[in-house]
């Protein structure tokens, strides 16, 4: 029988298999940022243990740092010492580092593509949930806990039980309007936030193939919101050409033979998935979130739910502290919801393609003067070529923020945050109460949806303008 | 990692589905380089709010949680094991987790156990009856007995042995260096390297 794409990446990194344990798994890529290394390096210093491989390691700098005056110190010392501890650290153990004002530094799933560490084929694990983007690119690709980071540095592997497999399978092509991360949210409102839970997931399809990597990396990044273990796409044409003189990109005869193996990578014809799923792509329209869980979306054009509209008893009982928490009442058409901040940027959609996108939209309009936009790019080199192509000039046109990289209102982790009450359009991946800001309320949405309500000043789709 | 053989203690329930670790424990309280002192973060959300189940008795004292399903849901952030534990928990029990919650939760010594949806709620109308009652969760026998009630749980044999014995996974795989570098050895040559740097200039 053949095997899918995960299994023939999983088979290649098997350092060890014994009866009645984890296989132990080899770490291609092992990404680090200030917020989930401190303890990890702590524990190796208390061990005596080196980095066992420096030269697979990479850090940056991206939860917990400002995205205004980037080069004055932090302000919050707090913030400042963890920052700092992970500059200590890296200059301790010999782990580059892409530090605040560094070309290179950014959102940690944004600058691995970037810099072109992420490859087919590839083991990445950091200790983030996002880790799911580097998928994308066919890498099987997950986030992992401190202790899981202490590990990895220790030891440059990983014991992990194998997970199920799952086909997504998404054909037919997008109705105008319609963007990948409408496509992700509309999957994750089908399947709810625990339907991928034990599973490795491979998207696949027709529309997925005729997707950027940007659009594949927004996909692959929110699995972990259906509670998949990892998200993978085959690698192809689209793959290779992006990657191909990428600064770590293979090259000569090295990069012949990559892309010979990496053609390799996908799903044997008659491999079989424990589960597929079917999306037809064409039904699709924007998608908007009315809740506090990645699966509370609906198409912009629908209303808010009621309880009773849920299966179970747990769910209608979710749904209900959901309104009660977001200040809605069911029936309330999507487009009726009035924003008081949009934000552009995260790991989600902070990527050129999310600006480009949004620019186009909001390119010699008027904001919503009861509207703050804030635009963050995913990494300094985003920012740099946003500039390039005078994004930047747009939104400061529009009357929006220009800000420096990093995860800011994702999390709300750095004084990027929405106050009590504050309702937000967020191009991020998560909506979960509190999670921008105490009290703040979030609607997920796409960069062109973003951007719509931005001029609108409630939900909107740039055909409502 | 201390070894976990049983325990006994009140068992709180928190009945709320999706409980993910942004409300175990807020990104804002994830500054600390340290593996203490997030108990302050612990739901904070709610703390403040006299009628959040921690805060009625005899639930302040309480060492085991029964939260609803998909309970550590969302970020990586060990953080939020650690704030539990930090507060004073040593089980939760629940019929449906995070996968990144449940790894980590193994990790770090926190017992994770599985239990099906009928047993959770038998606990809970137990619990309604008789808050008082203290409950014991036994890893080797993989059971919860409060009162006359005993429920068996679920957990994956290697973490269970591991939890029982307090196994350093580290050293466990660092007996298997030799292995780690042969494999190592046929690594293929395009693979990228961090080192040295590269960057588009």
């Amino acid at each position: 029988m053949g095997k899918t794409l995960s299994e023939k990446v999983w088979d290649a990194h098997v350092v060890r298999s014994a009866e009645g344990e984890p296989d132990l798994l080899y770490i291609d890529l092992h990404l680090v940022h200030e917020v989930t290394s401190p303890q990890a390096f702590e524990g190796l210093r208390l061990a005596g243990r080196p980095v066992r491989r420096t030269d697979l390691t990479l850090a940056t700098e991206d939860h917990n740092t400002p995205t205004l005056n980037i080069l004055a110190p932090i302000a919050d010392p707090v913030s400042k010492k963890q920052v700092d501890t992970l500059r200590q650290n890296a200059a301790d153990f010999g782990v580059r580092i892409h530090s605040l004002g560094d070309k290179d530094q950014g959102v940690v799933h944004i600058i691995g593509p970037q810099l072109g560490v992420t490859q087919p084929g590839m083991t990445i694990v950091c200790g983030d949930s996002h880790t799911s983007t580097h998928g994308a690119f066919g890498a099987l690709a997950y986030g992992i806990g401190t202790s899981e980071v202490e590990h990895v540095l220790a030891t440059q592997t990983l014991p992990q039980a194998k997970p199920k497999t799952m086909a997504v399978n998404i054909n037919g092509e997008l109705p105008d309007g319609v963007t990948a991360k409408d496509v992700v949210l509309a999957l994750i409102a089908k399947v709810g936030t625990g339907g991928g839970q034990g599973y490795i997931v491979e998207y696949r399809g027709t529309t997925i193939e005729n997707l950027s990597m940007e659009g594949r990396m927004t996909i692959c990044n929110m699995s972990i919101e259906w509670g998949a273990k990892a998200g993978m796409m085959a690698p192809d044409d689209t793959t290779f050409a992006y990657l191909k003189g990428r600064p770590h990109a293979p090259e000569g005869e090295d990069w012949d033979a990559a892309v010979e193996y990496w053609r390799t990578l996908k799903s044997d014809d008659d491999a079989t998935f424990d589960v597929e799923v079917d999306i037809d792509a064409t039904q699709l329209t924007p998608f908007v979130t009315w809740g506090t869980n990645p699966g509370h979306g609906v198409p912009l054009g629908g209303s808010v739910p009621a309880p009773e509209d849920f299966d179970s008893e747990v769910e209608q009982a979710t749904a209900k502290r959901a309104l009660e928490y977001m200040d809605l009442t069911p029936g309330t058409p999507m487009r009726d919801i009035t924003v008081d901040t949009v934000f552009l940027g995260s790991c989600t959609n902070g990527r050129i393609e999310d600006l480009r996108l949004a620019a186009s939209v909001l390119k010699g309009q008027k904001k919503a003067d009861s509207i703050r936009m804030l635009v963050v790019p995913g990494s300094a080199r985003v920012r740099l070529q946003a500039e390039a192509e005078g994004l930047d000039q747009v939104f400061l046109d529009f009357g929006a923020e220009w800000r420096a990289a990093g995860c800011s209102m994702c999390l709300g982790m750095n004084p990027d945050q929405l106050t009590p009450g504050e309702r937000a359009a967020s191009t991020s991946n998560r909506n979960f109460e509190g999670r921008q800001g105490k009290g703040g309320r979030t609607h997920l949405v796409s960069p062109a949806v973003a951007a719509a309500t931005a001029i609108a000043g409630h939900l909107a789709a740039p055909a409502d303008l | 990692m201390d070894a976990f053989i049983n325990h006994t203690g009140i068992a709180v329930p928190l009945q709320r589905s999706n409980v993910d670790t942004d409300q175990i424990i807020p990104a804002v309280y994830l500054k600390r380089i340290t593996r203490t002192g997030f108990e302050d973060g612990l739901f904070s959300a709610w703390r403040n709010d006299p009628e959040f189940v921690l805060n009625k008795e005899p639930f302040t004292t309480g060492t085991i949680l029964i939260p609803g399903p998909d309970f550590g849901t969302g970020s990586s952030r060990e953080h939020a094991v650690w704030a539990l534990q930090n507060y004073g928990f040593k089980v939760v029990i629940g019929t449906r987790f995070g996968d990144i919650f449940r790894s980590n939760s193994g990790k770090a010594g926190l017992l994770v156990a599985l239990v099906s949806e009928e047993d959770r709620d038998r606990l809970w109308a137990a619990i309604d009856a008789d808050p008082n009652v203290e409950t014991t969760v036994d890893l080797p026998s993989q059971t919860i007995t409060r009162g006359d009630i005993v429920v068996s749980f679920q957990i994956d044999d290697y973490t269970k042995h591991r939890l029982l014995n307090g196994l350093d996974d580290i050293s466990l795989t660092l007996q298997h260096a030799d292995t780690i570098a042969a494999y190592e050895a046929t690594r293929p040559s395009f693979k990228p390297k961090t080192l040295p740097a590269r960057t588009a200039g």
